[in-house]
């Protein structure tokens, strides 16, 4: 008696561990789940779709394990044994067929969805989009605003509704571009652009952050997002315009050394072809000036 | 003189001289008492120069086992450093040694632990299971372990000398470029790694044709245990693949050696390259893993349930269809490089379907035990904490392989959660089965019960704490590796859980070490009395005594089909006396395996510190030992029918000589 009580609680340990971790997450503000913007919101509900789809299987492997290891424990005499028992068509087809039938479920949402949530992909929407083009630094990030020529660092200041097409780039090891609460991730690498396209419908204040390891500062490597109404993003832009700073080549030159200054920075002005050359300090037979092609100066080069 | 070797690489912080003072100091102590108890002598004899495969097996499992406590060492580190570093606390470590602790634990856990315990068991287990002497190449066998020996020292002196890589455990340029890291820490990965994965790759080699040729007779490849089949499938991924690792790891050294532009961010050259490299490598090494840790699983749950395996010949599709698909699935680690809808969406449905077959196993296994006679000794109890964890670990992976979601948990603690679910889950609880099922096979007596429970319930429960906080955190929007995070965030609390959580499996890994220990101590009363087949076991292994003797089998058992000890137990036709004995030839010792590997560890840390000369000796001794190794033919030596008899006499009454 007292043994099958030991069992009981060893077996119940972990199930009320896991019950107390799954009421803590609902507490939570979990961004992934609790969004602000359309993109993040989908990809939401295919979490959950994806999530209840598997259970289909995993509550009956779950079901099943108690079910079989209480009932053919060697103790229970009562249970049937049939020990040369070792094939049946009808139940491997059904483990073999139900998967294979949930998997082409999921295989169709996911070629639809990876091609409507493809990030490359330009927003459906009436009002014209937003450009602003992003470089991932040692360890901030930079934001450029072609249209309105004006850069920031570390804070990306949005309109509310409207479609923001990102173009992303990087001066730095790779990075990951990540606002949880508005999209996913996409890579910034060096020479080359890649793609996003968020849009916000809340006004708020979103972290975002460097999901890939680039360096000793990358944990500092965090911006937000501050979703303001299309009214307020005009009038923050021609305030903005009367100070005098201005983004120059050497200034980016410098801000573009390793620091770990989590500032925020505004320039009312920057030099137009900046994002360009930025890129093509990267691009092939390109010999980028801040160090030369031998190795030897390489090596004492940037650090 | 010594390139860029100086007296300031020596560690300089608190943490580091102390995991370097511990490295040093551990090896004096091993060396005192091996000099002071006399034993050089006879570990050099008995054991290093041994080709016997379960000799190499048990020396593969040590340094797993040395390995597993660095590596968690490393965890506690990273557990503690992230529990502490909220607001304006920095914690115990500073950025890179934070950086540098979790490359290592990522490198050395994959590389060291898990494919130390895999060799080790494949080594202890597979030829004994096919009714054989030993495996195909017994030099091979010993010059892979020593190669993977030479690694483990590697990687280990960046302990003491220098410092290790900061880049991730896969090392992503141009992060490991030498623009970004011009230190020896990269250089110490690329070469701890390019040593032992030839190893690896020689190791593949050998168990490929050990199963395709050295079956006993009779034994067709449908009549293999499943542990066997899954071994055959690893290894044909690990011939595949480690290649690749190889020359991605090649190149790497040489754009840092030489200056070359294969994978820096100019002049032509392209990091993304590296990573579909190294992932075409990366993705089919975890299926290297987690296959044996099927077949294991697959070879106890018949025994502790008395039934025999449902579904054999679904199981085998299962596993070919595993190491088929793992091939066209690595792009699913990198969805987020920007790679296009039709590519990404592709293989977001292959790594699904890989779901399919282990699903199949999952039930297969469940089906086993329905309707059979279940004993709840403690591999099956590693089985239930496989079962539970594993499923959710698969779950979590068929949610990240759908592009649209994997944009938002890529990089996050949601997968460091997801894939330690299947390591730790799939591999780990695996062997740590293994490990205790086949114990008594090679000792004589069974490690103690009572002390295994508690070991594997402490894992278990550990896991779930520690992991469990990390799916949380990653919902949250936590990225993985960061050494210092903001108080307003809130997630300091959920460290602090998933640190305790770490606590709970050290405790497990405590226990296991405490049940070695007390196993030993206790061996009479936990003597195996049926010398041999103490779990009253299905395949051949469990037909030759315990330990076994070095030649195995004295007369090679002919088979007839499926669980053959068992038919022949069930016919009781297990006749050991009546047999007649012939010569057998067997693999004299050598040293040459571990003289090649002493240069070529010269060559790996010549090249790390750039000493030139000491990679040339390196590389001339490899040649010269490998001349003198090749041109020698008296590699065996023969024991006589008559001495076999004599031997067998005293064996099979549980006598010594």
């Amino acid at each position: 008696m007292k043994k099958i009580f030991l069992y009981i609680v060893a077996v119940m340990i972990p199930i009320l561990i896991t019950a107390s971790l799954i009421f803590a997450a609902t507490t939570q503000d979990l961004a992934i789940l609790n969004t602000g913007g359309e993109i993040a919101r989908r990809q939401h509900e295919i979490l959950s779709f994806a999530f209840w789809l598997s259970m289909v299987v995993i509550i009956p492997v779950f079901g099943l394990t108690i079910f079989i290891s209480i009932r053919y424990r060697s103790k229970n005499k009562k249970a049937k044994y049939t020990p040369n028992w070792h094939h049946s068509k009808s139940l491997e087809t059904i483990w073999w067929g139900v998967p294979i039938v949930l998997i082409l479920i999921l295989s169709a949402v996911t070629w639809r969805t990876s091609h409507t949530l493809d990030p490359y992909k330009p927003l459906d929407n009436d009002l014209p989009p937003l450009e602003v083009q992003v470089v991932a630094l040692q360890w901030r990030w930079l934001f450029l605003y072609p249209e309105q020529n004006v850069a920031q660092i570390n804070n990306l200041t949005i309109p509310k509704d409207r479609p923001i097409n990102l173009t992303i780039t990087s001066d730095a090891p790779m990075n990951s571009f990540w606002i949880p609460k508005l999209a996913g991730q996409v890579y910034a690498m060096n020479g080359m652009n890649t793609k996003l396209h968020i849009i916000a419908d809340q006004a708020g204040s979103y972290d975002g952050m460097s999901a890939n390891i680039s360096g000793e500062g990358f944990a500092q490597m965090r911006f937000t997002t501050e979703v303001i109404t299309d009214e307020e993003f005009d009038n923050w832009i021609r305030l903005n315009k009367y100070r005098d700073e201005e983004l120059t080549q050497e200034l980016y030159d410098f801000i573009a050394q390793p620091s770990e200054d989590d500032e925020v920075h505004f320039f009312a002005h920057y030099d137009k072809n900046l994002y360009q050359t930025i890129l093509n300090k990267y691009m092939s037979h390109a010999i980028p000036t801040d160090y030369s092609n031998t190795p030897e100066t390489t090596n004492g080069g940037h650090h | 003189m010594f390139g860029r070797l100086g007296f300031d690489d020596l560690p300089t912080e608190l943490i580091t001289i102390g995991g370097a003072l511990s490295m040093v100091g551990g090896l004096i102590a091993v060396t005192a008492g091996l000099i002071y108890f006399k034993k050089l002598g006879w570990l050099w004899r008995n054991w290093l120069t041994s080709l016997d495969h379960k000799k190499i097996g048990v020396m593969y499992i040590a340094i797993a086992v040395i390995m597993l406590l660095r590596g968690a060492g490393d965890a506690v580190m990273m557990r503690a450093q992230q529990a502490l570093a909220s607001g304006d606390s920095t914690g115990i470590l500073s950025s890179d040694t934070f950086q540098q602790v979790f490359s290592a634990h990522g490198t050395i856990m994959i590389f060291f632990v898990a494919m130390g315990l895999m060799f080790g068991l494949i080594n202890l287990v597979l030829p004994l299971q096919l009714g054989a002497r030993d495996v195909a190449f017994p030099f091979l066998n010993s010059l892979s372990f020593w190669l993977f020996a030479s690694g483990f020292v590697l990687i280990n002196a960046s302990l003491v000398i220098g410092e290790f890589s900061a880049a991730g455990w896969l090392a992503y340029p141009p992060l490991s470029g030498l623009e970004y890291s011009p230190g020896v820490g990269v250089d110490y990965w690329i070469w701890a790694l390019q040593i032992s994965g030839l190893g690896s790759l020689l190791s593949g080699i050998n168990f490929l044709v050990t199963i395709l040729k050295m079956r006993a007779p009779g034994m067709k490849l449908m009549d293999m245990p499943i542990f066997a089949w899954t071994v055959l499938g690893s290894m044909m991924l690990v011939i595949a693949v480690f290649p690749i690792l190889t020359v991605t790891l090649s190149l790497l050294a040489l754009d840092r050696l030489m200056g070359m532009n294969f994978f820096t961010s100019t002049l032509g050259g392209n990091p993304m390259m590296y990573i579909n490299l190294i992932w075409a490598w990366g993705h089919p090494e975890v299926y290297i893993l987690v296959l044996p840790a099927f077949g294991i699983f697959s070879e106890i749950v018949p025994v502790f349930s008395k039934k025999k395996l449902f579904g054999y010949t679904s199981m085998v599709w299962a596993i070919m269809s595993i190491t088929v698909l793992s091939f066209i699935v690595w792009l699913h680690h990198f969805f987020t490089m920007g790679g296009g809808a039709k590519v990404n969406a592709f293989f977001g449905i292959m790594t699904m379907v890989i779901s399919i077959p282990t699903g199949v196993k999952v039930f297969n296994w469940l089906f086993t035990m329905f309707r059979g006679k279940i004993t709840y000794s403690s591999p099956m109890i590693w089985f239930l904490g496989f079962i539970a964890t594993f499923t959710i670990g698969g779950m979590t992976g068929v949610l990240m392989a759908v592009p649209a979601i994997d944009f938002q948990v890529h990089n996050s603690l949601f997968l460091v959660a997801h894939f330690h679910n299947m390591i730790i889950g799939g591999v780990v609880f695996g062997y740590m089965a293994g490990l205790t099922y086949w114990f008594p096979k090679f000792t004589g007596f069974k490690l103690h019960e009572g002390l295994g429970k508690l070991a594997a319930w402490l894992w278990i429960n550990g896991f779930i704490v520690a992991f469990g906080p990390l799916y949380i955190l990653g919902l949250m929007g936590a990225t993985r590796r960061i050494d210092h995070y903001d108080a307003s965030l809130g997630w300091q609390w959920l460290f602090i859980i998933a640190g305790i959580g770490v606590l709970i499996i050290g405790a497990g890994i405590a226990t296991q070490i405490l049940q070695l220990g007390y196993s030993i101590w206790k061996r009479k009363e936990l003597r195996d009395s049926t010398n041999g087949d103490p779990w009253d076991g299905r395949t051949l292994e469990w037909s030759t005594t315990a330990p076994p003797p070095h030649y195995n089998f004295a007369v090679i058992p002919e088979v007839k089909g499926q669980d053959s000890l068992w038919t022949s137990k069930q016919a009781k036709t297990t006749t050991k006396q009546s047999t007649t004995y012939n010569d057998i030839e067997m693999p004299k010792n050598t040293d040459a395996g571990i003289k090649l590997s002493a240069f070529a560890f010269l060559i790996g840390f010549g090249l790390v510190w750039h000493i030139w000369w000491l990679a040339l000796i390196g590389l001339f001794g490899v040649i010269i030992q490998t001349i003198l190794h090749l041109t020698k033919d008296d590699h065996e030596y023969t024991i006589s029918a008559k001495d076999i008899k004599l031997h067998e006499q005293h064996r099979l009454k549980g006598t010594s000589l």
